[in-house]
């Protein structure tokens, strides 16, 4: 990337000739490097390209098909949300964590929510129907996320059908959100204290009959993909990690799964009531993108056993923590605007109380006041392990936010799990782990 | 005027821009150039429930030489700027930019160091489609309105003209702020 | 105005609040009774001083996760790792500056020429044994004179399921801390993070660039000190300054 025209050139540096190709006459450079026959060629894949997951730049450095070395380069989606957190109230922070890693909004939302929830210690005081609703979303949540997972690393791999099938399905998942929250993508449904809503009428049927519909469709991907042997020849013990390698780039998630170790937060800390589930945390020791590949078909389907059991539990209830100087209005419907709004809470505002009026405006303008410390929250993503390290100041406004994104530190592993191997098994090491560049760049 | 009714049947007169405005509205092949959430909302309007192969454009190029539009889906970092450039120049003309969602047509909400406040900041833009991922359907709506610009350009001498006139246009357009009224 | 005053409930376990008098450690000063930083103070409350503190040391027994109060797996973790490092010859009291228990969640604050050896020895000692570091996350306190840039590392031990905070901080003008990427090789790229962000430098961190911002940038975007960066929004008629040029609660 050494010049920005698209021209091809040589240039002789201490190591040799350097012929950089970003275009233009190619028969100059095949005519030059047939003179040599040094086979090292250093590729610059990404930070456009169709099979690299999105923006994420590989460098790789090849001998004939072999990678010899690989490096990544991130970046390209710096966001800067962490800094722009730091000028929002609390309650706004949500609308941009849940833009980080935007095919988990909820896990997001929900990581940024518990740590604001410790720091102003109302931790047990957020109600069991929010809780429950909040482990709805996420299992959903893991479902579109890992259907997604299957369906751009299949189409990375060049089968546009698994990318149709997981797209279709994900649309189901979509329905869902659109209904609950609102929004197909990016809902900032979960918020410090709750939920912004309770589920709609009509909700628990809707998902029921999801529950039932994607059972069906799950064996689909089995007999599409699972015994297809031009897809297990793609993928078999290809991106290999083992346990060993896993722990010291602190990988997590279904990487790590895996490898054998069944670490999963959702059981070993648990958080908004995980320990009363009942579900199985699934392994493989294959340590491949084959095995990595079953395993998230293996947790969809125990994200649907948890989402059937969730629905069970739903209890009328609010939504929101009882103390009013957190709370937003939690009970909306839908306004003659087509907004949500909540017409009880409005005419109690306009028309009986001036305090709660004057009490609403500074709950929404000015935001509630978070004690100073810090906290350190974490969820099991669909990637694994994300934390959301929070810092107050005893102000209205976050002191600083940072996430620990799994797909960050899983991106680490790109070098150990590449290297030595062909360049097209780089595609589908990449796509086993299943980076998000939102996630990774923030 | 009169000519049609003396032709033989199965011809249809129209002029070489019309002609050439309608291949090149029906044949389009758009650059993959997905860079945040828009990007997932792009793929899912290429797969099954919206299916844009109903316009002739669900096959995304992933090589900017074989592409003639470019969808930039989601935030433009100071860093991808450069990137989406170098993409832009490589392709072909004629070429047409559609700018997905409010963080590549303004910034957004990230009004901050690390976004670029609108792609047109790096290349010109056709449609400014906003939306935070704009839906689906909004960005088969785009497109449809693409293909009608399309389907009303100029070619030569006309299309040098209608440039120099937009641009002057553009010149002499008031600033925002100095714009009264409602916003619309 | 503090949300955490609610009633203590008579089921929930006793909460040990760390202390918040002058202990804690100022990182700010507030005047004013809104917060208001720019435009006219009209409240009359202008001359309202309040000095902005972090939680503050903690005394023995520590307790354990989610405010268990006792002797708990808190002071199992200070036990340990306290022993570890004497049989090194190192003396805790040099290593180990201040141990703040808040929320339930336990940070020890370790002087940074020691990071190396606790981190090695919180990784090996079969009694700690946090195998996973969760990265490290820097935070900017210009006020906190002489310990301005904060590092804050999360370890994790899977053999034991618990959960404990590393701090490290380093004055601007020196800002210094050890690498630990030889210990905890995930640490390579948060590390780097850390530097861009925030000018941190790590000692001893192979390859230390910048990894989100481009090569050439100038400066470290998320310290306090750098501006947000957003340009004024226009509208018809109207312009709205960007958002960190705003008057707004602090």
């Amino acid at each position: 990337m050494s010049n920005t025209q698209a021209t091809a050139g040589i240039r002789e540096t201490t190591e040799g000739p350097v012929y950089d190709v970003t275009g233009g006459d190619w028969d100059r450079i095949a005519e030059e490097i047939a003179k040599n026959d040094d086979e090292r060629i250093i590729v610059n894949m990404g930070p456009q390209h169709p099979s690299t997951h999105g923006v994420l730049r590989l460098i790789l450095e090849i001998d004939g098909e072999t990678v010899t070395e690989a490096r990544c380069g991130i970046g390209y989606l710096h966001t800067g949300i962490e800094k722009n957190l730091e000028y929002r109230t609390w309650t706004q922070g949500t609308t941009f964590v849940t833009r980080m890693d935007y095919l988990t909004p909820f896990f997001n939302e929900a990581a940024y929510c518990l740590a604001v929830e410790r720091l102003l210690g109302i931790e047990d005081d957020v109600p069991d129907r929010a809780n429950v609703i909040r482990v709805l979303m996420m299992e959903l949540n893991r479902l579109s996320s890992h259907l997604v997972a299957i369906a751009t690393g299949g189409m990375e791999l060049g089968a546009t059908t698994v990318m149709i099938f997981g797209f279709r399905d994900r649309e189901l998942c979509l329905d869902l959100y659109e209904l609950i929250t609102g929004l197909r993508m990016n809902s900032a449904y979960i918020r410090p204290g709750g939920l912004s809503q309770d589920l709609p009428a009509g909700s628990v049927d809707a998902i029921r009959e999801f529950v039932k519909k994607m059972r069906k469709n799950l064996v689909e991907y089995d007999k599409l993909c699972s015994g297809n042997p031009v897809f297990k020849a793609r993928l078999k013990d290809i991106g290999h990690l083992d346990l060993s390698g896993c722990m010291a780039l602190g990988i997590t998630g279904p990487v790590l799964r895996s490898a054998g170790l069944p670490h999963d937060l959702r059981k070993a800390q648990p958080y908004c009531g995980y320990e009363n589930y009942d579900f199985e945390v699934p392994t493989t020791d294959t340590a491949d993108s084959y095995g990595r590949f079953l395993l998230r078909l293996e947790e969809m389907r125990e994200s649907l056993r948890i989402i059937e059991q969730c629905v069970d539990r739903l209890e009328p209830g609010p939504v929101m923590v009882g103390d009013k100087k957190i709370a937003w209005p939690a009970q909306l419907a839908l306004g003659p605007d087509g907004l949500g709004n909540s017409l009880d809470h409005i005419k109690n505002i306009m028309g009986t109380s001036m305090e709660a009026l004057i009490h609403h405006f500074k709950l929404v303008t000015e935001g509630f006041r978070v004690p100073p410390g810090q906290a350190y929250a974490a969820v099991e993503s669909p990637k694994g392990e994300l934390g959301a390290h929070v810092v107050s100041d005893g102000g209205t406004r976050p002191y600083r936010v940072h996430f620990r994104d799994p797909s960050f530190t899983n991106l680490e592993a790109v070098a150990a799990m590449c290297e030595g191997g062909m360049v097209a098994d780089v595609i589908v090491a990449v796509a086993s782990i299943d980076p998000v560049m939102g996630g990774v760049d923030r | 005027m009169g000519l049609e009714e003396k032709l033989p049947s199965g011809f249809l007169l129209g002029t070489v821009e019309q002609l050439a405005g309608w291949a090149r509205k029906s044949s389009m092949f758009p650059a993959t150039f997905g860079l945040a959430c828009c990007a997932i909302e792009m793929m899912t309007t290429g797969a099954g429930r919206y299916d844009l192969a109903r316009f002739g454009m669900e096959v995304f190029r992933g090589s900017p030489r074989q592409a003639d539009l470019m969808i930039v889906a989601g935030r433009v970092s100071q860093k991808m700027a450069p990137v989406l450039r170098q993409v832009y120049d490589q392709m072909p003309n004629p070429k047409w930019v559609i700018s997905m969602g409010v963080c590549a047509s303004s910034g957004g909400m990230f009004n901050n160091y690390a976004i670029v406040q609108g792609v047109d900041h790096v290349v010109p833009v056709d449609i400014y489609l906003p939306g935070c991922p704009p839906r689906p359907e909004m960005l088969m709506d785009a497109i449809l309105k693409l293909h009608q610009k399309i389907q009303g350009g100029k070619l030569g001498v006309n299309q040098q003209e209608a440039a120099r006139e937009a641009e002057e246009a553009a010149r002499n357009a008031l600033p925002t702020i100095e714009m009264k009224g409602l916003l619309r | 105005m503090s949300a955490a005053s609610g009633e203590p409930r008579e089921d929930a376990p006793a909460e040990e609040p760390a202390r918040r008098d002058e202990a804690g450690e100022a990182i700010a000063v507030r005047r004013g009774m809104f917060g208001a930083n720019n435009g006219g103070d009209t409240t009359g409350y202008g001359g309202l001083v309040r000095t902005v503190r972090l939680p503050g040391p903690s005394e023995r027994p520590y307790g354990g996760p989610r405010g268990r109060s006792g002797h708990g797996e808190f002071d199992e973790v200070a036990d340990e790792l306290e022993g570890a490092l004497e049989e090194q010859g190192l003396a805790p009291a040099e290593v180990i500056e201040k141990t703040v228990v808040d929320r339930g969640e336990v940070t020890f604050h370790i002087a940074r020429a020691h990071l190396p050896a606790v981190a090695r020895t919180l990784r090996d000692d079969p009694a700690l044994r946090f195998e996973l570091c969760t990265g490290v996350s820097g935070v900017h306190f210009p006020g906190d004179a002489g310990r301005e840039l904060h590092a804050v590392y999360h370890m994790r031990s899977l053999t034991h399921n618990r959960l404990i905070r590393l701090e490290v901080s380093a004055p601007d003008a020196d800002p210094h801390v050890p690498s630990i990427v030889d210990v905890y090789p995930t640490n390579d790229w948060h590390e780097r993070e850390v530097y861009d962000f925030f000018g941190l430098l790590f000692d001893g961190h192979p390859a230390l660039t910048r990894i989100m911002m481009p090569d050439d940038w100038q400066g470290f975007p998320q310290r306090k000190d750098y501006p947000l960066g957003g340009i004024p929004v226009e509208y018809k008629g109207a312009q709205i300054p960007a958002p960190d040029q705003r008057r707004s609660y602090s």
